[in-house]
This record gives structure tokens, sequence and C-alpha cells, in this order.
């Protein structure tokens, strides 16, 4: 028998009784469907989640004094830990692949300016932030390249503190007291919005070195390296690494490649998507045992027609093939379905509720139909194999 | 040569504890071309005989030679094959598919058997023609009358060019008129040439075949074809 003639014969069946098969592979769509939807919102979800943290670069390194095995990040609180010194960030800058270095201290202090007083977190860094952490200058210009250790009091605003101190005045140019030390104003950085619910500007930047002298602070809390684009993170981690042990003797410090983390990040959103998908897998399976029942029932009403189909001849593997394909052409047609209604919901969603990010990637499309044909393939096995176990006389027997 | 050559042929069904012996050693041959028709009560063994000669039953003990081939040991495949190729049925409650046009119930065992849809349609436009169907192509079984599926089903019966037909009482659910169109449809089909064996109740039917088989308690009773074997 030709495969168009089977098919052909299939859709026949499937369209005599339009109600019935509707509604069956409704089942079948209905479960397509909620895999769709759930994974969607899962996938974008694990987009919007990896997006928050590859704004600051994806190729971002970090090194914090002490051994931690956990990698949990230091809590700004000076630590017994060998410090990381301003001259180990300077040794990073000439290894291979370093694109930029930053030492980075930190501390939380009181900013006064033009009458009015903030509290807000302070960095300690150096000129080269903006290249590492991809912030922009909104007006003046940022930190200058001076010398570490004689770096002029110079002060960048991030632009909330700008807006809560200055208003819509201009701010260059001005003095600010910063816990003490007076600061020149040079530069407002662009807003960089919320990051994990922390504003990230509501922030002030000075030089490494003054935030030292600020905060009263030996080392430093942090390196940030920012490696060549297209270069394995862990080829330059490892160098940071040599070139850290051999200034300190041993490895009394930390290295955080932001890629390796990203990974971590992102296997764990997969496996939240792949658990909310297999909750849509119910469903489906749901759907898949009302294909089984439907075509039983097919099978039996249409037991005359089997008996006569093996009296004209149809092998048994014919007879199989038939109402196999009608089950799987139910299944293909109702995850086709699905596909277009789960499609259809997410993008609502994301019309209705912007903030809840969504994403349907095209695999997940292909692999939920190719899912429901199996599931048609797997429930019509039994009902098609009866049909064709039928013993033609009995069956040519029944009206 | 014969066509059909039964020999100790016996069917035995299993009925809860009880053996019923359906056909008991029965010895039957028929030639190309003869018109037969088995008559007897009900149980007789008629409706057996018939599934047996179309391959849609196998018996329990002896041969059945088709065309000179032992088909009682054929694989279900290669009995399948002769069916479609060999064999046309004609039922009384005429076995049409509900939702295939009548062109595509004629056109059934050729698409069973893969034969190119070109062809298909070459021999069902001949086909409905020549059973005077060419308005009812499009109509679907519940769409014509008695005798019209009658001879919708005839049609798919001889599309294959069989060389055997076997119908199952084909004027059982037909009035007197059209059931006289349908056996002189079966007449002419049996004229040009196909072995034609009809099982049916109907004496007078009967009495237009040119041979009778006469059954009772799965035996031959009388063969108005072979006298010396049925003494009365």
């Amino acid at each position: 028998m030709l495969w168009a003639d089977s098919l052909q014969l299939a859709v026949r069946a499937i369209t005599a009784q339009r109600l019935r098969s509707f509604l069956t592979l409704l089942g079948i769509a209905v479960g397509i469907a909620a895999v769709i939807l759930l994974t969607s919102i899962g996938e974008g979800i694990h987009r919007f989640v990896l997006g928050e943290f590859t704004q600051f670069g994806t190729n971002v390194i970090s090194a914090m004094p002490g051994k931690t095995k956990t990698g949990g990040s230091p809590s700004g609180l000076p630590s017994s830990a060998r410090p990381l010194s301003l001259e180990d960030a300077r040794s990073l800058e000439r290894l291979p692949h370093v694109v930029a270095v930053t030492p980075n201290v930190r501390g939380n202090a009181e900013v006064e300016g033009n009458g009015r007083t903030r509290r807000t977190l302070i960095y300690g860094v150096n000129a080269k932030l903006p290249v590492i952490f991809r912030s922009t200058v909104q007006s003046g210009q940022f930190l200058p390249a001076d010398d570490e250790g004689s770096a002029r009091a110079f002060v960048v605003l991030g632009s909330k503190v700008k807006n809560e101190l200055f208003g819509s005045e201009n701010p260059l140019g001005q003095r600010l007291r910063i816990g003490g030390l007076h600061f020149r104003v040079i530069g407002v950085m662009a807003p960089k919005g919320q990051f994990l619910g922390i504003d990230l500007d509501d922030t002030a930047f000075i030089p490494a070195a003054r935030a030292q002298e600020l905060f009263n602070r030996e080392g430093v809390d942090e390196i940030n390296v920012a490696a060549e684009e297209g270069v394995p993170s862990s080829i330059v981690a490892s160098a940071i690494k040599e070139r850290l042990v051999a200034r300190h003797g041993h490895e009394d410090f930390t290295i955080i490649t932001q890629e390796e983390m990203l990974k971590t990040l992102s296997n764990i959103l997969n496996v939240l998507t792949m658990a909310v998908g297999a909750l849509g897998g119910i469903s489906l399976l749901v759907g898949g045992v009302g294909i089984v029942t439907i075509m039983t029932i097919a099978v039996s009403e249409r037991t005359g027609e089997i008996g006569l189909l093996v009296a004209l001849g149809a092998p048994r593997r014919t007879i199989l093939a038939l109402f196999l394909g009608e089950a799987v052409a139910l299944s293909a047609l109702g995850g086709f379905l699905g596909l277009l209604l789960g499609f259809g919901l997410a993008q609502v969603i994301h019309f209705a509720v912007p903030a809840l990010p969504v994403h349907t990637p095209l695999s997940f499309v292909l692999l939920a139909e190719l899912v429901a044909i199996s599931i048609g393939l797997a429930a019509g096995v039994l009902p098609a194999r009866r049909a064709a176990r039928l013993d033609p006389v009995e069956a040519l027997r029944t009206e | 040569m014969a066509l059909i050559e039964l020999t100790g042929i016996e069917r035995v069904f299993q009925l809860g504890d009880s053996e019923v012996h359906a056909l008991t050693a029965l010895d039957l041959s028929i030639g190309a071309g003869e018109y037969v028709a088995v008559m007897g009560p009900s149980g007789s063994g008629k409706s057996t005989l018939l599934n047996l000669l179309g391959l849609l039953d196998r018996p329990n003990a002896g041969t059945y030679r088709l065309e000179g081939r032992d088909v009682t040991t054929l694989s279900p495949d290669e009995q399948a094959r002769v069916r479609s190729e060999r064999i046309g049925f004609v039922f009384q409650s005429f076995h049409l598919v509900p939702r295939l046009t009548a062109a595509e119930n004629i056109a059934l065992p050729m698409t069973l058997a893969g034969i190119p849809v070109k062809e298909r349609n070459v021999r069902v436009a001949r086909a409905l023609s020549g059973f005077g169907l060419e308005n009812r192509a499009d109509h679907r079984p519940d769409q014509l009358s008695g005798g019209q599926r009658q001879r919708v089903a005839i049609a798919r019966a001889t599309i294959m060019q069989p060389a055997l037909i076997l119908a199952d009482e084909p004027t059982g659910n037909l009035d007197r008129h059209t059931g006289e169109e349908v056996v002189n449809l079966l007449e002419a089909l049996n004229a040009s040439g196909v072995t034609l064996v009809v099982v049916t109740h109907d004496q007078a039917m009967g009495a237009r075949a040119r041979r009778q088989l006469v059954m009772e308690d799965g035996r031959l009773k009388h063969d108005s074809g072979q006298p010396a074997h049925a003494p009365a």
C-alpha cells in the first residue's frame, strides 16, 4: 500500500468523526500548550536572569582575599585573611589576554554636598572600571588614570546620588565631603537600573587609594579583571592564579570567573525549565490516554471494516499501519494545535504582563511536536495490534 | 485442471467443552468458469466452506488447492496476496466503507494492493460505467439504494480481475426485483469466464446455478455436478 493512500485513509477516518476527533486531539493540544507555555516562561526567566548578569560583561574575572571553597562573596567587612593589595592588582595588568584591571574597595559612607547628606555605597576603583563593567559616563568624565598612590580626590556620582544631592543642578566641579574627606565631582554615571533588587545608581566612585584611606583599610576587597573577548576565562584565571601565588607564596585568595558562575546559574535554570516542562507533560500523558480510548472505540466500531480489509487482501501490517497512522495523525494535529495555542498564550502573557519574560525557542517547538507524535505512536500500538489480530471471519460477521 | 480442489477437509470449532464439526471429510472439485450454488440449512457448514475457499479460515485437516497450488500452507501474508489477486468477495450486508464514496470503495482493493492512482482511476471509471454507476461515483453508501450498494460491492469484487468470486447470500438484503438484477450481474460475470460460488437460502436462485451443492451437518449431501458422489 502506498504511503499517501494510508495517510489519506487515516485522515478520512479522522474527519468522518469531526467532533470526536477534535475533542481527542484537544487533549493532546492542551498538553502541548501547557508544556510550551510553561517552558516558554521558564526559558524567558532563564534569559532574563542571565541577561541581568551579563549586563556587566561576560568576561569578568574576580579575585578575592581568603580561600573560600563555597564561593560566597565577602560581606565588605575586613577579614583576617591576608589582603590583596593595590600592587597585586597592578601586577595583573601585564598578563596576556588581560584588557583591564581595577582594584575594588567597598564601603558605606555619608556623602555631604549642596547642603544635603546621603548614606551611600562607595566604590574605591581606578580609571578602568567602565571598561570592565560596561558602564557609561553621562556627563563629565570618569576617574583619571592617576598614579595610585597620589590619586587626586575626585568623585564620580551614580545617577541616583546625583539626583538626591543636586536635583537638576549641574554637579560638575562641585565639592563634596565623603566621611570627612573632601572630593570634587568630575562626572556622573548613566543610570544602570536595578540588579536583583540592588540599586546600581545609588553609588559613588572614588580612587581606590582614597577609599583605603577613608575606610582605614590595608588591602582591597576584590580585584576585577576583564579578559579579552573570545579567550576562555579559565586560561586567564589560571594565569592570574599563578601570578598571585608567585607573589603571596601560596593560594590565599579565591578566583571567580563570571563564565563559570553563569554556567552554573544556567544549569540551575535549565533544570527549572525542564521541571516545569515535566509538569506540563502530565497533561500530555492524559491526552495520550484519550487517544488510546478513542482508538480502542474506533477498532470496536469498525470491526466489520477490518474484516473487509482482510478479505480484500490487506496484510496484517497494513491494518496495523492504518490504525497507527490514525493515532499519529490525531496526535500530530493535536500537537500542532497545541503549539499554536501555547505560543499564542505566551505572546498574550508577554503583552499583558511585560514584566514576566517569555521566550519560546524553536527547539522546544520541534521537540514538543516530536513528543506529541511519539505519544500518538505509543497510544496507537495497543488498539492497532488488536485490530490487526482480529479473526476476519468473526469480524465480518459483526455489522 | 480444476480451479478448486478440496480433499479431506475437516473444520472443528471449540464451543465451550464441546467440539462442533462444521465440515467433515469434505472432498470437492470445482472447475474454472463453473457456476456453483451452495445450499443447505443454517449451521450446515456452507458459510464455513465459503470462508475456507476465501482463505479467511484454515481447515484443521485436509488440503485446499487453488489453481493447482496448495494454499493451506501459505503464510498469512501470502494468503493475503492470493485474496487480493485471485478472489473477490460479495457479502449479504455489502460491507462498504461508509465514509468513502462509491468510486473509492470500488478502488479500495487496488489501494490496498498499492496500484498507482492513475491506473486506479482508469479502472474505476471503466467499472463505474460497466455497472451503470457513472452518476453515483461521488455518492457515499448511505446515499445509495440497496441495489446500487450491491453493484458497488460487485464492482469492488471484480476490480482486481479475480479468477473466483465468492458471494455469501448476495440477494439476502435486497427485494426480489433488485435481487434479480444483482443475480443477472453475477451471472454475466460468470459468462465472461469468472468462477462463481454463491451461498444462498433461496431455492429459486440456487436453481439458476449450473451446479448445486446441498450441505447438511458439515457434509456434502447432494452434488448435482457429480451424482455418483451423492447417493440421494
